[in-house]
């Protein structure tokens, strides 16, 4: 009986979010009275011994280099035997956790929470507390099976750090041959992933035009954050859909959401309202961001983001 | 070929969203009902794509819902759909609607199985999953575009900070999407022939329920927003640096 964490990786490192998988997974077992364990698929070079800070007491590898090309079907048959012995299993709520974490409920008939927010309530059963509609409101959800699998939001939960080393164990099994050929992986390096950013700096149509996102990308840079941007600007090409936020988009959930010449229509909304401190900045004193923000400037974008970039490399003492 | 479309009713973008019955059930009244998004606007219209570039293929549309999920199902066969299936049930647990919809699956042999990336109700993501775990299929989630030739399909799928270009041999089950297609609007021929298309309606096979909804919340009000000057953005800075702590 324990709990185990998959930890997603990439380019060699451990993500963000499977470090926050590895603390929930970790308070989800103190909560049990029990251990919590990780699973890493695939040849990596992190050190993964590290993730004992973030309460993991043993990480079970399996370093073929078959499972370095993502393949849910593979991946969902080496889990399933390496949770044999685990009542709860944790992903992370990504893209890679989205394709495993259904796979494996159906497999092992273990209840699945996918976008959860907080820990689960043990007081009476097993209930998990989940984003719906969007991010406009929670759902409890009640599991009643004997495992349960749990995908936890991205951003949706704290790190905190303890002193540790987790022990590695190597996990040996056969790997099944994968139905899914990748032919091809087009990733953008260097940037801070969106689904992941503490800090968003988002555009929209106010910017008028394509040429015009050096201020969104000038002050992204600046605070380490990602660039993200609304459905009318993607559709129209002035940003690549990957970067499209909302309802029919990504929804994420920063520390801090910058909005430049976006009017906060309910759809985009939907997609950005978990973030912890939204500001608006419009011209448009009516713009309906302007109620589901933190802070705002009513002013013209193109005068007011050049000085916030000066006030930002003040504050940083970069001038 | 035949290709198989898992629909699902939601409430419109734009619907408020509260709760009833001691915040255990999604407040409906007055409320207009849509087919998700990403099922319509990607999958479907996708689907729908296939069959114009090669008339024998056969779409067929499948919805775990009641009576009143029949709007949805008839716009969706006047987009396009040649028949529908509505499993008479509510869509309480994953699990349960993935049964259903693999029970289908597996009886009509379909070549290829479609869903949205996720309902924009119970962001669940999980009914993909599930269908190709119960018939051991492979799935290939978040996809944004979908080619075939012959037997073989080519996708281009979502990952974590970029994307990726697979090939995989039919049957399959493909989650889709914004990229997969563009949304289209039913015209008045594919309105009237929806009428007439068979919609058949089963009652559910017997399944596990592996989850329940305990109850729903919202999210506390935001406090309302502080306004700073456009003259002083330094404010804001300063603001977001000691009071929001956020840089």
């Amino acid at each position: 009986m324990s709990v185990l964490v998959f930890i997603d990786i990439a380019d060699g490192q451990i993500k963000k979010a499977s470090f926050e998988a590895a603390c929930y997974g970790a308070q989800t077992a103190a909560l049990l009275g029990t251990n919590a364990e990780a699973i890493v698929l695939g040849t990596c070079d992190a050190d993964l011994a590290v993730l004992g800070q973030y309460g993991i007491s043993k990480v079970h590898t399996v370093a073929d280099p078959k499972l370095n090309h993502f393949d849910s079907q593979v991946y969902t048959k080496v889990i399933a035997e390496a949770a044999a012995n685990a009542d709860v299993i944790v992903f992370s709520n990504n893209t890679t956790g989205k394709a495993i974490a259904p796979r494996l409920s159906a497999r092992l008939k273990a209840g699945l929470v996918t976008g959860a927010v907080a820990l689960p309530d043990v007081s009476a059963g097993f209930v998990v507390k989940k984003s719906v509609f969007s991010g406009k409101a929670f759902a409890n959800i009640g599991i009643n099976s004997a495992k349960k699998i749990i995908a936890l939001n991205p951003n949706a939960f704290n790190i905190s750090k303890v002193e540790g080393t987790a022990e590695i164990a190597v996990f040996n099994t056969e790997i099944p041959a994968s139905a899914v050929n990748v032919v091809s992986v087009n990733k953008v390096t260097g940037e801070v992933p969106l689904s992941e950013a503490d800090i968003v700096v988002s555009g929209g149509r106010g910017l008028k035009g394509p040429e015009n996102w050096g201020l969104v990308t000038d002050l992204a840079k600046l605070l380490g954050a990602a660039t993200a941007c609304s459905r009318p600007v993607a559709d129209i090409h002035w940003r690549p859909h990957h970067e499209h936020v909302g309802q029919t988009g990504l929804a994420i959930a920063p520390n801090l959401y910058i909005a430049i010449g976006i009017s906060g229509a309910i759809q985009h909304l939907a997609g950005v309202n978990r973030s912890k401190t939204i500001v608006v900045i419009n011209k448009d004193p009516e713009a309906p961001f302007f109620k589901a923000a933190d802070y705002g400037i009513v002013g013209d974008a193109f005068e007011v983001v050049p000085k916030i970039i000066d006030a930002v490399k003040k504050l940083k003492g970069m001038s | 070929m035949k290709i198989l479309i898992c629909i699902s009713k939601t409430p419109d973008t734009t619907a408020k969203i509260a709760f009833t019955d001691n915040n255990t059930k999604f407040a409906a009244d007055g409320v207009q009902w849509i087919i998700n998004p990403y099922d319509e606007w990607y999958s479907l219209v996708r689907a729908i794509e296939l069959k114009e570039a090669d008339p024998s293929v056969v779409l067929h549309l499948v919805n775990v819902g009641g009576a009143d999920s029949e709007p949805i199902i008839r716009k969706a066969l006047a987009l396009g759909g040649d028949e529908a299936i509505r499993v008479n049930a509510d869509q309480s647990d994953s699990y349960f609607t993935a049964t259903q919809i693999a029970q289908i699956a597996k009886e009509g042999s379909y070549d290829l199985i479609f869903t949205g990336k996720e309902t924009i109700d119970y962001n669940g993501s999980s009914i993909g999953g599930m269908i190709a775990e119960i018939l051991d299929l492979p799935f290939v989630s978040h996809a944004v575009k979908f080619d075939l030739a012959g037997q073989q399909s080519t996708i281009v799928r979502e990952i974590d900070g970029g994307e990726e270009t697979v090939q995989a041999n039919l049957p399959l089950v493909v989650s889709c999407q914004k990229g997969m297609a563009e949304q289209r609007i039913p015209n008045m021929k594919g309105i009237m022939g929806a009428r007439t298309k068979p919609l058949k309606v089963i009652e559910p096979a017997t399944s596990e329920i592996l989850t329940t909804v305990v109850a729903f919340d919202l999210p506390p009000a935001k406090a309302g927003v502080k306004l700073v000057s456009a003259d002083n953005p330094e404010e804001l800075v300063r603001l977001l640096s000691e009071e929001a702590k956020a840089i």
